[in-house]
């Protein structure tokens, strides 16, 4: 009656077919999905905070954060990708956006949690612009599906100025 | 003698045209879909690991490009000199001009340790628009594995298209 290959056929073209649906249903659920994300930073300590030999600011700082993010995560998330980016304004740049600091969270579990750490990337900027400068901290995060579309969002968590003198002379 | 050619011809000349159909409406969607996407390359595969564990090898990837500036933490596709094929990797660190004349963008790979200046040719330490291909926007997993294969074994990308081509020509 079918062949063995029409059967096949008919097999592959139905999977393939549902597969496909369950991929754009599954990335149109995330759509709904509303997430409430609670955030706290503070700095603890500016560990470094000079010029350096070609004329750039350099700051390092520690950091404490505490973070909830598990209202990000839906079954069809695979990770979540958090940076803090320190974010300011300077008179030949409009916006500066350097990250500090970064994580991959893959599980809902790991989600929440409050650590303190030193900034993971030093915040170089282009030029000297940086003593008594105003920074936004603003945390970002980036949810990495399973499968489908990909959704950024951020959050600005709190600012804070830097002295108007270097802290180091070295 | 003549009536033997004629009864041959046609079926012949059928599955010629059909051919010519199915490869003309896989081009008018390649085509169509870097139209709708303003992106020269609007799908592709993941060749390394460096951004993982969020992409692996054989991932795809759907990419689109517009004007809006580019912003810390999207993944960007980009192509440098030196490097045939484009890279996928996160933009870490933006300086926006003011009037938006130009931007400079760092990039690093989630799963590299440093980011990707090195990368970059010798006295570049930013990238710009202009280097920028696309933002990557969706995501499929593994379904691009089988162009990885293909590349690395050219012989099943002859026996893939060998064998495709004796069903359509085979079936009615």
């Amino acid at each position: 009656m079918h062949s063995a290959a029409q059967r096949a056929n008919a097999i592959a073209t139905f999977g393939v077919a549902l597969l496909a649906t369950l991929c754009v249903a599954a990335s149109i659920l995330d759509a709904f999905n509303t997430p409430d994300v609670q955030a706290r930073v503070q700095v603890t300590k500016i560990n470094r905070f000079r010029r350096q030999l070609d004329g750039n600011d350099e700051v390092r700082l520690t950091l404490n954060m505490s973070m909830n993010l598990e209202s990000l995560f839906t079954w069809n998330t695979k990770q979540v990708f958090v940076f803090l980016a320190a974010e300011y304004e300077t008179p030949k740049n409009g916006l500066n956006q350097v990250s500090l600091w970064d994580h991959i969270i893959q599980d809902k579990e790991k989600a929440n949690f409050n650590i303190k750490v030193p900034t993971e990337y030093p915040l170089i900027d282009q030029g000297s612009n940086l003593r008594g400068k105003e920074i936004d901290l603003v945390l970002h995060w980036h949810i990495m599906p399973k499968s489908g579309r990909m959704i950024r969002d951020k959050m600005k968590l709190s600012s804070f100025s830097l002295p108007n003198s270097y802290t180091n002379k070295i | 003698m003549s009536l033997l050619m004629d009864v041959k011809l046609r079926p012949v000349l059928t599955q010629l045209v059909n051919l010519g159909m199915i490869v003309s409406t896989a081009l008018i969607i390649w085509k169509g879909l870097i139209c709708i996407t303003g992106c020269q390359s609007p799908v592709m595969v993941v060749l390394t690991g460096s951004m993982e564990p969020g992409f692996k090898r054989g991932d795809l990837l759907f990419f689109n490009m517009n004007k809006e500036p580019i912003h810390a933490g999207e993944i960007v596709v980009f192509d440098i000199d030196g490097h045939d094929i484009p890279i996928v990797h996160r933009v870490i660190e933006v300086h926006d001009k003011q009037d938006n004349r130009d931007i400079d963008i760092l990039t690093k790979g989630d799963n590299n340790l440093v980011d990707d200046r090195d990368l970059y040719p010798r006295g570049q330490l930013w990238l710009n628009n202009q280097h920028i291909i696309g933002r990557a926007k969706g995501y499929l997993p593994y379904v691009g594995y089988v162009t990885i294969i293909m590349t690395e074994k050219p012989i099943i990308k002859y026996l893939l298209i060998g064998a495709l081509g004796l069903l359509v020509i085979t079936s009615k």
